[in-house]
Parts: structure tokens; sequence; C-alpha cells
């Protein structure tokens, strides 16, 4: 049996040319493969997206609607009935006026048959009026804290409304107490803030699990090792892994941007080709912390367990879309800044949902451009000295 | 000189106080089916880096196809193939996909590689798996496809770091006829391995211990030297002698 020999040989002598960019190509096609061929990769890719663009918009919505409002008047006077008739009046709360005792509204939470009360306090409209400031207490169930900050707004948000239409009639300004906080999503839309929050996070994982993983997954079958014995060049090897990861990131940010205009009905105000850049700039970002990781371990599991696990909760958290960074203990605060993510939801927010050019992000963008080179230089310092 | 394609004047490699590979010295003629033994830890694996380009000698000199392994790595890197002990082909790409990938990444031209990888496919009777994945292959299979692979750039040395682990004895036997017929076409075979019969396969045989060449020649005076039998009589008197435990 003869394998070799019949082989069409190439010219005697000729030298092996290597051109780099063809590699390089052969490289990218080769990676495209794996990707397309790992039902998993794809799940990860685009599944995930799908998945948590769907739950955020519709399962995990903050808006609240039709919730029973538990009143207890003590001061019955013109401006209580008036406020209450304003948040009557508004969608969001069916009131509910059982002259219940103060203590009996306690027992109702604790049953759970209230979820949210409302209490004026006796003399509330002389203190308005005399000292121009009164105060309103908003009981709200805390085991539920998202619907329970949404509440907390949406009553401060109307409160405010109405101290400043009773001011505008007279000549001294009134204060109600509590101050509202409810400085973004006028509209009450609660899909504009997750949406930057999503592709971060998603952007996060896809670019830094899956490109760590595709590294290692070569050391732990050892093609790796054939890969530094040919002639292609190590830093190629790393640059080719992360390409087909860039190019599978952008089509990913198209279709989270789709489904944010399409299904949820979000509006980018800013410039699509800005947003497109900074995007492209955090993908790079990721990937490179992506092959950092890669470098530093030698198993998939290992690569897998850091990346998802070691930096979807503190993305989640520290990202600043699901918990407002600013009422985090001052060292969380100062975590927060670490994580790469947190610039980027910065950045895309302002640009989509504020419709703000470059020179509002630029302090941002010059954030996640130092952080890619130092993790860039990081993980090419790595890789050099697991060669030798 | 000219057909001396590896030659190693006292290589040395020092790990902090460690000498993995201690002032080897030794040659290999063109189209030589060159066997490296030793125990592990001997630092069989060191020396083959140096060889294959990836790492460099602490002292000693060394050329690998006429190139110098401290300054010319990336020229050596062109000249070589290696297959390694682990199956080294992607499982998850086709027969075809491989060879066409591992060929590209050698800088072959695409015609030569389309020409050549028809043909090779044919000879080792694998036309009807051509466009399978290559895990769906029995692993004697992927062991001889791994081995035309390394060599399919014509390489002038192909280094083979325990290619017949676990492969049984009659696929062993086949990848020997391919390891003869690449060698009878000129290309070098340095090949490490732990199995004895197929030590007795090679043209000359070096056994490593500590670091050190023990013993260097053929099968036949080698036995001779020792007074022994066979190969792993050779080897099991030299691999005593070893003070170091495998790493």
């Amino acid at each position: 049996m003869k394998y070799f020999t019949s082989w069409p040989a190439g010219l005697p002598g000729r030298p092996i040319k290597t051109t780099a960019m063809k590699q390089f190509l052969v490289f990218i096609r080769k990676e495209f493969f794996h990707v397309f061929r790992d039902r998993r990769t794809l799940l990860i890719m685009f599944g995930l997206p799908l998945v948590q663009i769907v739950l955020f918009g519709y399962a995990l919505t903050s808006e609240v609607k039709n919730i029973t409002l538990t009143v207890i008047d003590n001061s019955r006077d013109e401006n209580s009935r008036q406020l209450v008739n304003k948040i009557r009046s508004s969608s969001y709360f069916v009131v509910d006026e059982s002259s219940i005792d103060y203590n009996d509204v306690l027992a109702a939470f604790r049953k759970g048959s209230a979820k949210c009360a409302l209490i004026f306090p006796a003399g509330f409209g002389n203190d308005l009026l005399h000292q121009g400031k009164a105060q309103i207490q908003i009981l709200t169930d805390g085991s539920d804290p998202n619907t329970a900050k949404t509440v907390v707004n949406y009553i401060s948000s109307i409160t405010t409304a109405y101290q400043q239409e009773i001011s505008r009639q007279r000549p001294l300004k009134y204060l109600i107490i509590p101050e509202p906080r409810m400085l973004y999503n006028e509209e009450g839309n609660g899909s504009l803030n997750f949406i930057p929050g999503v592709m971060a996070l998603v952007l996060m994982i896809v670019c830094t699990a899956l490109t760590s993983v595709s590294v290692v997954r070569e050391k732990e079958t050892g093609t790796m090792e054939i890969l530094l014995v040919s002639p292609f060049k190590p830093l190629l090897v790393l640059i080719a892994k992360a390409v087909p990861y860039l190019i599978l990131s952008l089509l990913n940010i198209i279709m989270i941007l789709l489904l944010a205009v399409f299904v949820l009905n979000v509006t980018i105000k800013g410039s699509i080709i800005l947003l497109f850049l900074e995007s492209m700039l955090f993908i790079i970002t990721c990937l490179s912390f992506g092959l950092m990781i890669s470098n530093t371990t030698n198993s998939q599991q290992t690569a897998l367990l850091l990346s998802m696990m070691g930096l979807m909760i503190p993305t989640m958290i520290f990202t600043g879309f699901m918990f407002p960074l600013e009422n985090m203990p001052k060292i969380f605060q100062l975590i927060s800044n670490l994580v790469p993510s947190r610039w980027y939801f910065l950045i895309i927010k302002a640009v989509m949902l504020k419709g703000l050019g470059f020179k509002y992000i630029w302090k941002e963008t010059l954030v996640l451009l130092a952080m890619t080179l130092i993790l860039l230089t990081i993980a090419l310092k790595k890789f050099k000295t697991r060669l030798s | 000189m000219t057909d001396k394609v590896i030659s190693c004047r006292e290589l040395t490699k020092r790990f902090g106080d460690f000498y993995a590979v201690d002032k080897i010295t030794f040659d290999v003629s063109k189209g030589e089916i060159f066997g490296f033994l030793g125990a592990n830890g001997a630092g069989k694996t060191t020396a083959m880096r140096i060889l294959c380009g990836l790492s460099f000698p602490t002292s000693g000199q060394a050329t690998v196809a006429g190139y110098d392994v401290y300054t010319q790595q990336e020229s050596i890197k062109k000249n070589i193939g290696y297959m390694s002990q682990k199956f080294s082909l992607y499982e998850n790409l086709t027969v075809e996909e491989n060879i066409t990938f591992f060929g590209g990444v050698y800088g072959v031209p695409a015609a030569t590689i389309k020409e050549r990888s028809r043909q090779l496919i044919s000879n080792l009777g694998l036309t009807n798996e051509a466009k399978k994945l290559v895990a769906g292959l029995p692993l004697g299979w992927k062991q001889k496809l791994a081995f035309s692979v390394a060599i399919f750039h014509e390489p002038k040395i192909v280094f083979l770091d325990e290619p017949t682990g676990g492969v049984d004895p009659v696929t062993r036997r086949q990848f020997w006829d391919m390891i003869y017929e690449a060698a009878a076409n000129g290309i070098t075979v340095f090949v490490t391995t732990h199995y004895m019969d197929e030590a007795e396969y090679c043209n000359r045989v070096t056994i490593m211990v500590d670091g050190k060449v023990e013993a260097l020649d053929t099968p036949g005076n080698l036995k001779q030297q020792f007074n022994a039998s066979s190969m792993d009589e050779v080897f099991y008197q030299l691999a005593r002698r070893a003070t170091r435990s495998a790493d």
C-alpha cells in the first residue's frame, strides 16, 4: 500500500511561500466551521439575547398597573382629597379608601391583602398651607422591591405634579415630602433602561466566554500545540480566534436593536453609526478579556466558570441597569468603575436613549479604550510567557 | 555535512538548577528513522520542543533542516511536520477540511492542496468519509490521517511524539508502513515512543537518561553492546540508572 508516493509533488526545491493573509483567512474559515457546528455556541450566542430581551421586556417589566392602593386619610381636608383624586385618575392605581386604622394596615400587609398604602397625617392640608411643607407616608411591600420602588416612584411623581399645580395658584411655594425620584423614563416604558443593559450583559458574556473557551479548547484537544509548531504566528492565532466572534457579536447587536425597535417599541435617538463604533470597541474589550482568561486557564470548564460565573454576576450588579449604583456603598461604587460593561452601559444609554453625541461620551470611551489596551497587553504577555 | 538534517552539539536546557537536557550531541541524516527513547522525565519532550522551534536552548548548538534553533525558528517551523501523542486534528471539521486547513497554514498552494488531498483521501481509503466529521473515525484512522496531514506540506523532517499511543497492534504496524514510506521519500522521521518493538523498527535509536544521551546506535548494535536479547532489555538496563523520577 502506497500512501504518499503517488502524490502530485510540488516543484522540486519549491520554496514554501507563506502568505500571512492567506493563512489568516484559512484560519478564520476554520473558526467559523467550529462556531457553526457547535450548537451550544450558537445557542449561547443568539439564544441568550433573545431570551433576555423577552424576559426583561415582558416578564420582568417593572411597570405596575391597576395596583390597589390603600389610602388612610387622617386629615380629610381639601388638599389630601385633591391628591387622592390625582392618584385615582392615573391608570396605575385603584384607590381603596376603606377607613381602616393605621395598625390594621400593618396586619393587612402581613396577610398580603395590602401591597401599598398612602397615609396622610392629621393636619396635612394645614401644614401645607401654613408651614409650606407637609409629609405623607408611602408604605410598600418590601418583599417585592421592584414593585415597591415603582410604586414609590409613581406616587412621588404624582405628588410633585400636584405640588407644582398648587404652587402655581398661590404665592407661596409648597413642598410635599418625600421628594420624588424619577429622573429618567418619564413615560414609564420599562424597556428603555434594560436594552442597553442587556446589550452590555450579552456582549460581555458572549464575547468573553466564547473566546476564552475557544482558545482553551484547542489547548485541551492538543491542536494548539500543532498550531504553535506550525509557521502560523502565535499572535495571529489569538487574533484569528477573536475575529469570528467580533463579526458574530456585531450581528448580535443588530439583532438586539431590531428586537428593541420592532418588538419593544424603543426608539433609537442617537447616531446608529456611533452606537456601532462604540459597541465594536466594547466587543474588543470583551474579546481581550476572554483572551486573557484563556491564557491563564487550561480547561474549558475553568474558562467557562470564570467567564460566566465570574463575570455574569458582577456585570449584572455593577453595570447599573438592575440596581442603581448611586445607592450602593462607596466601596462598591468604586469597584463598579472596574467593570467595563458599566462604561458601555453609560455610553449606550447616552447615545440610544438620550440622543447625545460623541462629545458627551468621550470620557467613557477613553476609559474603555484604556481597559482594552491593558487587557490586551496582559493577554499577550501571558501568551508569550506560556510559550517559552 | 549536507545530509545531516538535524545536528546537535552539547545542547542544554536548564530550568534553574535543573538540567532538563544536559549536553546532548547527535546527528540525524536525511531519510533516517531516528528513535528517541527515554523514561518519562528524561528530557525527551524538552529536547524535541527545542528542535521544533518552540523553546530556546540554554547553551550548545543545534541546527534543524539547516536552520539555527536560536535565530531561525520561523524557518525551522516551515520545514518540519509535527504530530503529537494527543490526537491532533479538529474533531468537528471534516477529513477534507482538516487537510485543507493544515495545508493552508503551511502555505501549500490551493491547487496543490486540492489535487493532493483528493489523492491522499483515496490512498487512505477514506473517499466515503471525506465529507464526514473526523470525530466519527476510528482512532487508528485518525492517527493515520494525522500523520498524513503532518507530512502533507512535504517537510524535511517530521517529529512524531508517541504517535501510536492507544492504537491496536495491527494499526500500529500499518502506521509504521507509512513511516517507512515517508522515509523512503526522503522525509526524516524523528520519533519518540514507549513501545520497544517500535524501537526495533528505527534505523538508529538514542536513549536518554536524566537529560543525557546514554546510548546511540542501531538497535542491533545496542543489543550487542548491552548484551541483551531485545530493546526492552537495553532500555531497562539504562533506565534503571536514572536518579530522576518523572516530572
